[in-house]
């Protein structure tokens, strides 16, 4: 099996099981974005969304500690990949002209290292407010506690920001990595990963909003 | 002919150094009035002319054939590697390109596994490392093959020819943020890998040239897409697509334990 590890440890080895891990941790922000999503049809709704997940709690467990894996190898290999990158070129250049690529890319992947980061402590906020606290309240209030503070609207919606540019590189960015390419279905990739991101991120961002406009919603 | 162009002046701020490990530091030389049409090569060449009657040391920098084709010329301009020109080699940068008066910073390609030798020379070696490693087919000698028993399919040819297009100047390398030589090792593995010439020793070149691309310290693709829009050739990432298939098919595949 040393092939294996050798194969891992090798650049484009890493950058494939970034590339799964990527898609793995995109699957679930998808899956995460339509049961937020439940939020926006009214608070019973809601409700019975979060009644229903956690009524498999065995399960949901297994499914995060994996989450917690593919979160743990994609940020430690991202830092990985970062700490060589930057020896790769040790004497920087004195003007950086980007030149953008050409194909309409866009700023999410020259911004992928600083919205992972923030997407980080993002996470970790985001647990410590929702899955590790306020088990008191229904998640419905615990929502609207959270953010009628207007420091965390903003906070969640740069997150929201943050993860929608990292999705617009990364949904197209892993099938590059893995060398799923055909001139076919390229367009597709790369414009189907700029949507899948800007759709993300409008539904995300639907519930603070929603939140900060109209008093009565989820309650 | 027609009406000459107006000369124009330029400011050059040039990365100068006197050996591998001396301190580089940029000089700053006024130059003009020069033709818009002469090449950035050129200009250097009036330049260096101009040092040389001083008494200074002329500006070191790579070329050979100067139109284009044979990889050897390559600085930074701007910011851009070959200059702001799309495929364009440096030596085929002309100064109509350029406003009067502009200011134009010139360094030299910039990575680890292309260190300094002097001025905006570069040792690219670590290309000719990675080629030895795998970017060849092995041939018996004898009469040529008669042409048609190795058939090839246009749309593959048409491929491989694309990727043969790398003149292997390092300007990938050279543009990439990370330092990676992706696109030149993907241009190889590529124009080998899609001819039935290519196919015995396919798997092996694949494993082979990337484990000297990690060894030789080149930084990992970022999918960033810089290396194709610096590209002289324009050779484009779905070879670096195909260089990911073609390692990780070979990781698989390959007997090695
Ligand atoms: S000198 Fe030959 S390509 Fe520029």
């Amino acid at each position: 099996m040393a092939w294996v590890a050798r194969t891992i440890n090798s650049s484009i080895g890493k950058k494939a099981v970034m590339a799964v891990s990527g898609l793995l941790l995109g699957l679930f922000v998808l899956v995460h974005m339509l049961g937020n999503s439940t939020a926006l049809a009214g608070r019973d709704a809601f409700l019975a969304y979060a009644a229903a997940l956690h009524a498999h709690d065995r399960l949901l467990l297994v499914f995060e500690l994996l989450l917690l894996v593919f979160f743990l190898v994609h940020v430690t290999l991202a830092l990985l990949l970062t700490l060589a990158n930057r020896a790769a070129r040790p004497v920087p250049y004195a003007v950086t002209g980007r030149a953008g690529g050409g194909a309409g890319i866009g700023p999410g992947s020259r911004t992928m290292l600083y919205s992972g980061l923030f997407l980080l402590v993002f996470l970790v906020v985001h647990l410590v407010q929702f899955k590790f606290g306020g088990r008191e309240l229904p998640v419905a209030d615990l929502l609207r506690q959270v953010l009628a503070q207007p420091l965390f609207t903003i906070f969640y919606l740069a997150a929201v920001l943050a993860l929608t540019l990292h999705l617009s590189h990364g949904f197209w960015s892993l099938w590059q990595s893995l060398g799923v390419e055909h001139p076919k279905y390229n367009p597709l990739l790369q414009r189907g990963a700029v949507a899948l991101a800007v759709l993300t991120g409008l539904l995300f961002s639907l519930v603070p909003l929603a939140i900060l406009f109209f008093p009565d919603f989820l309650r | 002919m027609s009406t000459a162009k107006a000369p124009i002046r330029l400011t050059l701020k040039i990365w100068r150094q006197t050996g591998p490990d001396a301190p580089g530091a940029f000089r700053e030389y006024p130059v003009g009035p020069l033709s818009p049409d002469m090449s950035l090569l050129e200009m250097l060449d009036v330049l260096n002319e101009e040092l040389t009657r001083q008494g200074e040391e002329p500006v070191a920098f790579d070329h050979d054939c100067r139109e284009g084709i044979c990889g050897m010329c390559g600085a930074v301009v701007n910011g851009r590697a070959h200059g702001p020109q799309p495929a364009t080699t440096l030596c085929q940068l002309h100064l109509r390109h350029f406003k009067d008066g502009d200011v134009v910073v010139i360094e030299p390609f910039r990575a680890g596994a292309f260190p300094p030798v002097r001025d905006l020379v570069v040792d690219r070696g670590a290309f000719d490392v990675l080629i030895a490693a795998g970017g060849y087919v092995s041939v018996n000698t004898g009469g040529a093959p008669e042409a048609n028993t190795l058939p090839v399919p246009r749309a593959a040819a048409e491929k491989a020819l694309d990727a043969a297009e790398c003149i292997g100047c390092g300007a990938c390398v050279a543009a990439c943020p990370n330092a990676a030589a992706m696109l030149f090792v993907g241009a190889k593995v590529s124009h080998l890998a899609l001819l039935p010439q290519g196919e015995p020793e396919r798997a092996r070149r694949a494993l082979n040239m990337v484990r000297k691309m990690d060894q030789l310290r080149f930084g990992n693709c970022g999918n960033e897409q810089e290396c194709q829009a610096a590209c002289p050739k324009g050779i484009k990432i779905d070879n670096i697509a195909r260089l990911n298939r073609e390692f990780l098919r070979a990781a698989i595949k390959s007997e090695e334990t």
